[in-house]
């Protein structure tokens, strides 16, 4: 047992009203630079859309993440000699026209242009060339809110998959919004596609990250990563990623995006996983099986023996507190609320979301009356098919999402019989039986998920600096010291770092 | 004397330049260490042009270490004849000559008509990519069209045991003296691109990333104790 800890996000998308402030805070944090204005690291989609870059879950397309054949697991665009032969020209990458050419607006002609009889325009101006784009034809979050409707929304792979037709009229069709960060993998396809091993997985917190140094400009890491999620700088010609704000997180602090959420959807929390386990849980056979198989990989921060096999393995106390109080465990692993996305590209996700229960079943107009037979069969009648929460969030597979979609609507209709009553007890009871869920869990799970507060949202132990354990010997080095044998009395027999 | 400058001094210095400056920008300049690709921006004729040149280049590297580091006698122990060693030097050699200056030619236009390519190209990448075409359109003229227009020249009893000369330090200048104008341009331009290297984009051609073969996919990194690696 190789015990890791991950810090893991989980975004409840009930709550998001795509606002947009995640992305722009994290944009002005982040990708503010020459060479790094198409990248957003935490972007809003709209769905059913093509999403950003355009159509990234299209892996025929891309190739990203791993595939299972003839019984090993490999990366879906090719191992290794594959992509030397291919480090000339990468067939499978995307271009700036699949994000978008950024812009901005001739401002200045505002101030500066002659006296004349109609008003002076800013045009747009490419950020890229410098030249005036006479016609934006695509840009960040150009589908917004289903913005290009039936033209657009067929470009959604999911919706390609879909058997039954969807809805494009006012009346009938469905909305939702899916924010995206980096995933932060337990088996990164990124970081097995990447020639330099400039990108690695830390140790302490499980955040992937780019060498700035190492990292040579192969490029293979960009749609390496089936999320499409790490871009390439082309100023500095080498590849950035969502970092999990680390410098934030190292210091307790929530990421900034989790931080400015308005709709506070998002939690952010550590759990204990076993690096054993993951590429065995990510060879499953059937894609189905992965859900389960990465909930096997995690490991209860309650156990006795978790606990004593983490301290020997260098996992302090209060990380092991955080993971105890992580509200992503008890969303993700103990409640299973909370799903991966994409299981099926078998990175092993760790950003977590809770599907959208609204928008409620439309032909459930007398709630009082409804039994528990009721409520049931509403799920497969939600406006968001179940089929396409599906092939987001589980592989296909509809059986889970009408788990988590059930113990919603328990924790719903428990509340609304404590809040407003009205609803036969007998009923309710059928329905947590069903949902398999106790009242005490209910009532938890409706406090985390609706008034849980910044501490409770965000339990993030601090980065363990005192495990940098030279601090005392830095403090008195020299500085040759790698050169140099230590000056003073030696008081380190072992070797260093070790 | 002339001879001691272009066969003795001219090759030493600009080899110093092309090693001391790699140290040093591998030292120091770690941040613009790259293979600084444009596909991002334009995928249709990279898709030709960037293999065409990258794969004539290494057979054209295989084939100067195969002309000039292994020396004629080495052929002729191996019972390969002169005149076989120039076919195949001659078609094999002038192909990937001419994949190279095609390839680079595509690259070249590329860089120049296309707008997104063009305006963030700098002057180093354009140097970069015109003296290569000098310097392999000269080796694809002496291979293709002096070797088979005027006369198969023999470089393998010249040129060869020269450039050995200069790794033993004991330059023997004087064997340059009566080799054709053309080669000794061929040479000249070649040790010229060498001192640019430091200085330019082609400083990636020390980072094939060999070691990736025999990598383990995932990689761990401990915030403390990270060791970097050596030149790649």
């Amino acid at each position: 047992m190789r015990i890791k800890a991950q810090v893991s996000m989980v975004m409840h998308l009930d709550k998001c009203i795509g606002c947009h402030t995640c992305s722009v805070t994290c944009k002005s944090t982040w990708t503010n630079r020459p060479g790094t204005e198409y990248m957003w690291f935490n972007n809003v989609e709209t769905r059913p859309g093509p999403g950003y870059p355009k159509q990234w879950e299209d892996q025929d397309r891309y190739k990203g993440g791993w595939e299972y054949k003839d019984g090993k697991l490999r990366l879906r665009a090719g191992g290794p000699l594959s992509k030397l032969k291919n480090i000339f020209y990468n067939p499978n990458m995307g271009t700036l026209d699949d994000y978008y050419e950024p812009w901005t607006y001739d401002y200045e002609n505002l101030i500066k242009s002659e006296k004349s009889e109609h008003l002076p325009v800013a045009r747009p101006q490419s950020m890229i060339t410098g030249k005036y784009i006479d016609k934006p034809e695509w840009g960040s979050n150009w589908d917004d809110d289903l913005a290009g409707g039936s033209e657009i929304v067929p470009m959604d792979p999911n919706v390609q998959e879909l058997q039954e037709h969807i809805a494009m009229e006012y009346e009938k069709t469905f909305m939702m919004y899916l924010p995206r960060i980096c995933e932060h993998c337990l088996n990164p396809s990124c970081v097995a596609s990447c020639p330099s091993g400039a990108l690695y997985k830390r140790d302490e917190d499980g955040i992937v990250l780019v060498d700035q140094e190492e990292c040579r400009g192969w490029r293979f890491c960009m749609n390496g990563c089936p999320y499409n999620k790490v871009y390439y700088n082309w100023n500095t010609h080498k590849a950035e990623k969502c970092n999990f704000c680390y410098p934030r997180t190292e210091a307790g602090l929530p990421t900034i995006c989790s931080e400015t959420c308005v709709g506070r959807i998002r939690y952010i929390g550590v759990v204990l996983y076993d690096a054993d386990k993951v590429k065995e849980a990510a060879s499953v056979e059937d894609p189905q099986d992965l859900y389960e198989a990465q909930l096997d990989c995690f490991l209860d921060p309650f156990d006795p023996e978790v606990i004593a096999e983490a301290e020997k393995q260098g996992i302090n106390n209060e990380w092991i507190k955080g993971a105890q109080d992580s509200p992503v465990y008890k969303m993700a692993m103990k409640w299973k609320i909370a799903l991966p996305l994409h299981p099926e590209y078998r990175t092993m996700p760790m950003v977590w979301y809770v599907p959208p229960l609204s928008p409620i079943m439309n032909h459930v107009t007398n709630e009082q009356e409804l039994n528990t037979d009721g409520y049931i069969p509403a799920i497969d009648q939600m406006r968001i098919p179940v089929e396409y929460l599906a092939s987001l969030l589980s592989a296909g597979d509809t059986e889970v999402i009408r788990k988590v979609l059930l113990k919603l609507t328990a924790m719903r209709v428990h509340m609304r019989s404590i809040n407003v009553g009205g609803i036969d007890p007998l009923n309710e009871s059928k329905l947590l039986d069903e949902a398999g869920m106790s009242v005490e869990d209910i009532e938890d799970m409706a406090r985390l998920l609706g008034v849980a507060k910044y501490d409770e949202r965000f339990v993030i132990p601090t980065g363990r600096r005192e495990m940098d354990d030279d601090l005392h010997y830095e403090q008195g080095a020299c500085s040759i010291e790698d050169l140099a044998p230590p000056e003073g009395m030696v008081t380190y027999p072992f070797e260093r770092g070790s | 004397m002339e001879g001691i400058f272009w066969w003795v001094i001219f090759p030493y210095l600009t080899l110093a330049i092309m090693i001391i400056g790699s140290i040093y920008r591998f030292a120091y300049g770690q941040l613009s260490w790259v293979a600084p690709s444009t596909e991002f921006f334009e995928k249709k004729w990279l898709k030709i042009g960037s293999p065409l040149f990258h794969y004539g280049l290494l057979f054209a590297i295989i084939g100067h270490i195969m002309g000039v580091f292994i020396p004629i006698e080495f052929y002729h122990w191996m019972g390969v004849s002169d005149h076989l060693y120039h076919i195949g030097a001659i078609y094999g050699g002038g192909l990937a000559g001419l994949m190279v200056v095609v390839g680079a030619i595509i690259l070249l236009i590329r860089k120049m008509t296309i707008d997104r390519v063009r305006v963030h190209a700098t002057f180093a990448d354009f140097f970069s990519v015109i003296s290569l075409i000098i310097v392999a359109g000269i080796g694809v003229y002496m291979t293709l069209v002096y070797n088979l227009t005027v006369v198969e020249y023999e470089y393998r009893l010249t040129i060869g045991p020269w450039f050995r000369s200069l790794f033993t330090f004991n330059p023997q200048y004087e064997l340059m003296l009566g080799v054709p104008f053309i080669f000794k341009l061929h040479v000249i331009t070649g040790f010229a691109l060498f001192a640019s290297v430091p200085f330019t984009k082609l400083v990636h051609f020390y980072s094939v990333p060999v070691h990736y073969l025999g990598r383990s996919p995932q990689q761990y990194r401990s915030r403390v104790g990270y060791k970097r690696r050596g030149l790649e």
